[in-house]
């Protein structure tokens, strides 16, 4: 039986020929099951905007996160015969906690991803590509590197691509870790040989990037859907949603945490997280309670059990407070303490700030610095309303990037619907004469210094 | 108070004349023509190094900037940058610890604290015998298989603490 014709219906086009057992198809496989056809018709039937247009109609979105629609994108670039150099980015450097998406496309067809890009270079009239790849998905780069050189050898990539005057060469740039890397001009800072420190937007890169020419950064998912727009139309793309929401195609969703299983599955786009949680991922382990979950990465706000009917698309979630982001879910159960998720979480977003602005680089280690107090129960009354002012600090508009904003997402969200867990870790004294307990006095002044006196007493004892 | 030197000049190691081997010369050549601006090869170059060599001496730096064609302070701070490329020397093996929110929800702290038991060593650090250095790492990508770890080029998971000493042993 061929891969395909276990999904007849084509309704799950990214994952179809995926089976992990048997491995990746090879060139020859790929073909037989109607690979490259996508790009055969581009290249010989279509002009570039045509294509452009398809991806407009049929509202794609980025999959990477920000949910941008990938045909606007496209649009912003400058073509024509005196356009000059174009740039095709691939952004394969998954590292968003909780999200291994890309890693199963990459590893598991390879050829999907090579003629993607060959098809959106042709859409923007790039002739030359990378794939920014993480350098611990060694698999995928070997995987990767041996679908190049086969679709190379086979003309679908190279000078005069299938007779015609174009030429796409595509190459896998393999990063040296840092989280930063996954933000779009950071990225391009790393594939220019530099550090990944954010650039300032506008320019936008579509406008100014890679070496100051006009690229398209676009995450391995989205790209991955292009071929299958090219073949089947924007119509059939949008249906693939049956419904579920407004945004076409299908989604690669995911589970981990205490889940009883854990995996990516591909639905359509708008599939409720209930679904996600109860169906596909068996529910919650050993019978616990769901207390929140993540909807796509750790610079999401945390969601509720009462959340879990929201379609999973990126207008539902940002209604309920959240974003979709990478659409991969992460639980945390009754008895996991949130304190400790949120201390985890911003121990990451910390370590991975690249320094170059103050608010992130110094605002960051000062929320972890609380909360491990607040988790060791030694918080003082003022650290939480410290870390509601850090939200705002830290918040959209007052850094260079999105990594600290996000950052404060599942630690204003934690706050808001966890509070008393916060409380919980302040630190309690007994005083001396009376015998009651009380929380811990700030270190102050006037008034207050008495209590500071007092503290300092009973830390020397 | 005495002024003079606790350490003589003399006795400081000097600087090793630093020669790239073919293999490394073909492999940041080979880089080089994947870009139309010869800095993109920065990376490729430093782990053209490391890969042959576990890290990326001082003495390297000068040398691989000519090839690039960028300056030694430049490349410098490339090489700082990344937290895989290691500007110390380090272990035979190199453990990568994912100590994101997947692993932390399905037991890292057990399975680190088995590791640091194991290995008798923190995160950051490299064995006595140069065998094994710990170090944390962003998700890895796999949180189908959480807790996980990687060893070199090799993917873990879910390791169970009561893998761990197993796990060692298969890296010499």
């Amino acid at each position: 039986m061929s891969r395909a014709a276990k999904d007849a219906n084509y309704q799950k086009p990214l994952t179809r020929l995926i089976d992990v057992a048997a491995g990746p198809l090879d060139l020859a496989g790929y073909e037989a099951e109607g690979g490259y056809t996508a790009l055969k018709t581009a290249v010989k039937t279509l002009q570039p905007q045509d294509i452009q247009g398809k991806v407009k109609d049929a509202n794609l979105r980025g999959r990477g996160g920000a949910g941008f629609p990938t045909g606007i994108k496209w649009s912003l670039i400058p073509m024509g015969p005196n356009s000059g150099p174009k740039y095709l980015v691939c952004n394969a450097d998954e590292m968003e906690p909780g999200t291994f998406k890309d890693r199963l496309l990459m590893e598991q067809a390879p050829h999907q991803l090579v003629e993607a890009m060959a098809v959106a270079a042709y859409a923007i009239g790039a002739n030359l590509g990378y794939i920014f790849l993480r350098g611990e998905y060694v698999l995928c780069a070997e995987r990767l590197n041996k679908a190049i050189a086969e679709a190379k050898a086979k003309n679908y990539l190279g000078k005069n691509i299938l007779g015609g005057d174009w030429g796409f060469d595509l190459y896998v740039h393999t990063g040296a870790g840092r989280y930063i890397c996954g933000e779009e001009t950071a990225l391009i800072n790393s594939l220019e040989g530099r550090r990944a420190n954010p650039r300032a937007k506008p320019p936008f890169p579509q406008i100014a990037g890679l070496w100051g020419r006009p690229t398209i950064v676009n995450n391995v998912e989205t790209l991955c859907n292009i071929p299958h727009i090219v073949n089947n139309g924007a119509d059939w793309f949008k249906a693939l949603s049956q419904g579920k929401s407004k945004d076409g195609g299908t989604k690669l969703y995911g589970c981990s945490g205490l889940s009883n299983k854990r995996g990516v599955w591909e639905l359509p786009i708008g599939t409720s997280a209930r679904e996600i949680l109860e169906v596909h991922a068996g529910g919650m382990k050993g019978g616990k309670k769901l207390k929140a979950w993540l909807p796509g990465g750790a610079s999401t706000d945390f969601l509720l059990p009462e959340h879990l009917d929201l379609a999973m698309d990126f207008d539902t979630i940002s209604k309920a407070g959240s974003r979709m982001g990478t659409g991969l879910i992460t639980v945390v159960n009754e008895v996991q303490s949130i304190v400790s998720a949120v201390r985890n979480l911003e121990e990451f977003m910390a370590r991975e700030s690249c320094g170059w602005c103050t608010p992130c680089r110094d605002g960051l280690p000062w929320t972890v610095k609380i909360m491990r107090a607040i988790e060791a129960g030694e918080g003082q009354p003022s650290d939480i309303n410290t870390l509601s002012k850090l939200t705002r600090w830290l918040g959209p508009g007052r850094t260079f990037c999105a990594h600290a904003p996000g950052a404060m997402e599942p630690l204003q969200s934690a706050l808001k619907y966890f509070r008393e867990e916060f409380e919980a870790g302040m630190a309690v004294v007994k005083m001396p004469e009376s015998g009651d307990v009380c929380a811990l006095p700030e270190h102050g002044v006037g008034a207050k210094a008495d209590y500071a006196k007092e503290r300092m007493k009973w830390v020397n004892q | 108070m005495s002024t003079s030197p606790t350490v003589k000049l003399a006795d400081l190691p000097k600087a090793q004349p630093f020669v790239l081997s073919d293999d490394e010369r073909h492999e940041i050549e080979h880089a080089l023509g994947h870009y139309p601006d010869s800095r993109a090869a920065s990376i490729d170059a430093l782990k053209a190094v490391q890969k042959r060599r576990g890290y990326v001496c001082d003495e390297a730096i000068p040398v691989l900037a000519e090839a690039i064609g960028i300056s030694a302070a430049d490349l410098e701070g490339v090489a700082t940058f990344y937290s895989l490329i290691f500007r110390r020397p380090v272990g035979r093996h190199v453990i990568l610890v994912c100590d994101s929110i997947s692993c932390h929800l399905t037991g890292y702290d057990e399975l680190k604290g088995e590791l640091v038991k194991q290995l008798g060593i923190q995160p950051g650090q490299t064995t006595k015998d140069n065998r094994f250095t710990l170090l944390p790492i962003c998700c890895l990508g796999a949180c189908d298989r959480s807790p996980t770890l990687m060893v070199g080029d090799d993917l873990h998971g879910p390791v169970e603490p009561a893998d761990v000493k197993k796990l060692l042993e298969a890296y010499a």
